[in-house]
C-alpha cells in the first residue's frame, strides 16, 4: 500500500485508505519525537526545501523538525531575504532549488494553485503547506489523527468548524478529509464568510453558533484572519467575538466531553475565550501529533519507486 | 507479484516449535548465568511473538521472567528507497530500561542480517545495552552482512528463490515452520 501520487496537494480526492495509511504510519512515527534520541536514518541523504511565500511559525518548524528527526537535510527559504523580492517567478526560483538536487519542496504560497502548478513540472515531491483559501492538507491530517487518538474513530463522528470559512484553507481541507472518512462536519459563522452553495460539498450549515456546538463531538475554531480581511465582512472584531467566539458559556452548551481545537495561531479573546484555551491541551497536542503527520508524509513520499503510480 | 505460493515442506510442527524454543531458553539461561539483568526485545512482526513465549519458557525454568519489548526497524532499513511501497511500520515499544542489560534481540527467521543490522542501529538510538546477543527460531542463510546468531532453533538450508514462513498460533490458523515455493 502506498500513495497514489507523487506530490501531497490536497484532502481532494485521497481515498480513505491513503488517509488511514498516513495517519497509522503517523503513529509510530509520534514515538520519535518521545525519545531522548529524538532521530531516525530514514530519510537520510534526501534533501528538503521548506519554500515559504507567507509567515509561518508552526507548520515551518514542523515540517523543519519532521525532516530533521528522518535525518533528512531541511534548507528553509524565506522569501523575503531571497531572490524573490528581485522579481524571480515561482517556477524559476523552483526549478533553480530543483537543480541543486532536492528531494521534497514544502511550498506555502498566497496563490490557491501554487503547489499544483509546480508539481507538474518538477520531479521533486510537492507538498501543499498552505495555498491560499484552497487547502492545507497536513493541517487537515493533524487534526484528523488528533480527533481519532483522543475519540478512537472518525466514522460517525460530529464536527463544528466555525469561522471564517469562505477564506479557511484548514477548513476546506478538514471538510474534504472529514466527509471521506465518515464523519458529520456542521459549519458556523457570519454569513458573509459561509460560500454560497457550500451545502453541495455535504455540510451542514448553521449561523447561530449555540445550536451549532450542541451535541458536536469536536469543535474547530478558526482563526479570524485579519491580514485576509479587505472587504469588511463583518462589523468589528467586538461583535464577532460575541456571536461566534468560544468562551465558557457557549461551551456550556457543547458535550462536557467535547473536543475543542485550533489550528493556531490564536487570537485570544476574538475567535477563543482565553480561559476556553487554556483549559484545553488539546491545542498543543495537534501541535505535537503534527510533526509526526508531516514525518509519515515525508517518509511515504520519498521512499518507494511509485511505479503504481 | 506472487501466484499462489506452495508449501514445499513442513520444517517444524507445533511440537518441534516448541522443544526448540525450550532448548534456546535453556541455552540463553546457562549463557547469561540466569536470568539477572536479562532483557528480550522481539522484532516485529514475527519475533515479538517468540519473544514472548521465550520469557515465559524462562520463567517455567528459572522462576523470574525477563521484561520483554518489541521493536519496529523500518524507519532503520536500507530498503525504503527501492520498495515498491512503504510497509506501515508497527510499534516499538520498550518501556524498560535497556541500559547495561543483558539483550537478547529475538526474530523468527534469520536471512540476509540485514533485518539485525537495522536492529542494531535501532537499539543503539534507545541506550547502551552491556551486550547484545541474537536468538531465531530459524536459520535460512543467504547472509549478506557479517551478522551471526547466538542461539538457533533450526538451521535450514535453502535457496534463495523459497520463503520460509513460521506461523504461529499467535496470528491465528495452524502453527508450523513450513517452506514455501512460488
Amino acid at each position: 500500500m502506498s500513495l497514489s501520487s507523487k506530490d501531497l496537494l490536497g484532502m481532494k480526492g485521497m481515498t480513505a485508505e491513503e488517509i488511514n495509511l498516513i495517519l497509522d504510519t503517523a503513529a509510530t512515527f509520534k514515538d520519535v519525537s518521545e525519545r531522548d534520541i529524538k532521530k531516525v536514518p530514514t530519510l537520510r541523504g534526501k534533501t528538503v526545501i521548506n519554500l515559504f511565500y507567507e509567515a509561518s511559525t508552526r507548520t515551518r518548524t514542523s515540517f523543519e523538525l519532521a525532516g530533521k528527526r528522518l535525518s533528512a537535510d531541511v534548507i528553509n527559504i524565506t522569501t523575503s531575504t531571497s531572490s524573490v523580492v528581485k522579481g524571480e517567478t515561482l517556477l524559476d526560483t523552483a526549478r533553480n532549488i530543483e537543480a541543486m538536487k532536492c528531494n521534497i519542496i514544502i511550498i506555502r504560497h498566497p496563490c490557491s494553485g501554487a503547489p499544483e502548478f509546480l508539481s507538474t513540472r518538477l520531479k521533486s515531491a510537492v507538498i501543499n503547506a498552505g495555498d491560499g483559501f484552497h487547502e492545507h492538507p497536513t493541517q487537515a491530517l493533524l487534526d484528523m489523527f488528533t480527533m481519532r487518538e483522543k475519540l478512537g474513530r472518525l466514522d460517525g463522528l460530529t464536527v463544528a468548524i466555525v469561522g471564517d470559512i469562505a477564506h479557511s484553507r484548514v477548513a476546506r481541507s478538514n471538510i474534504y478529509g472529514l466527509l471521506t472518512m465518515g464523519a458529520k462536519v456542521r459549519v458556523c459563522g457570519p454569513a458573509t464568510m459561509i460560500p454560497c452553495g457550500i451545502e453541495n460539498m455535504g455540510v451542514e450549515v448553521n449561523f447561530n453558533m449555540d445550536r451549532v456546538v450542541e451535541g458536536a463531538d469536536v469543535i474547530m475554531m478558526l482563526r479570524l484572519q485579519v491580514e485576509r480581511q479587505v472587504a469588511g465582512l463583518f462589523p468589528g472584531v467586538r461583535e464577532y467575538a460575541r456571536f461566534y467566539g468560544l468562551n465558557q458559556a457557549r461551551l456550556a452548551c457543547a458535550a462536557k466531553n467535547v473536543l475543542v481545537m485550533h489550528p493556531g495561531p490564536m487570537n485570544r479573546g476574538v475567535e477563543i475565550a482565553s480561559d476556553v484555551a487554556d483549559g484545553t491541551p488539546v491545542i498543543l497536542d495537534q501541535v505535537t501529533n503534527g510533526v509526526a503527520i508531516r514525518m509519515a508524509v515525508m517518509f511515504l513520499l520519498t521512499g518507494g519507486t511509485k511505479a503504481e503510480a | 507479484m506472487t501466484m499462489n505460493p506452495k508449501e514445499k515442506a513442513l520444517i517444524l510442527d507445533k511440537a518441534g516449535i516448541d522443544r526448540a524454543l525450550t532448548r534456546i531458553a535453556h541455552e540463553i539461561l546457562e549463557k547469561n548465568k540466569g536470568a539477572k539483568e536479562l532483557v528480550l526485545v522481539g522484532i516485529q512482526r514475527g519475533g515479538v511473538h517468540i519473544a514472548k513465549r521465550l520469557a515465559a519458557k524462562i520463567r517455567q525454568i528459572e522462576g523470574v521472567e525477563p521484561p520483554v519489548g518489541s521493536l519496529d526497524i523500518t524507519m532503520y532499513r536500507d530498503d525504503l528507497a527501492t520498495r515498491k511501497s512503504q510497509p506501515v511500520p508497527q510499534a516499538t515499544d520498550i518501556t524498560f530500561d535497556i541500559q547495561g542489560k543483558m539483550m537478547v534481540l529475538v526474530d523468527d527467521v534469520i536471512f540476509t542480517g540485514r533485518t539485525i543490522r537495522a536492529a542494531l542501529n535501532s537499539i543503539m538510538d534507545y541506550g547502551r545495552p552491556h551486550r547484545i546477543q541474537l536468538a531465531v527460531l530459524v536459520d535460512r542463510g543467504h547472509r549478506e552482512l557479517p551478522i551471526r546468531a547466538d542461539f538457533v532453533g533450526k538451521n535450514l538450508p535453502t535457496s534463495a528463490k523459497e520463503k520460509v514462513e513460521v506461523m504461529l498460533a499467535e496470528d491465528g490458523g495452524e502453527e508450523k515452520v513450513v517452506i514455501l515455493e512460488e
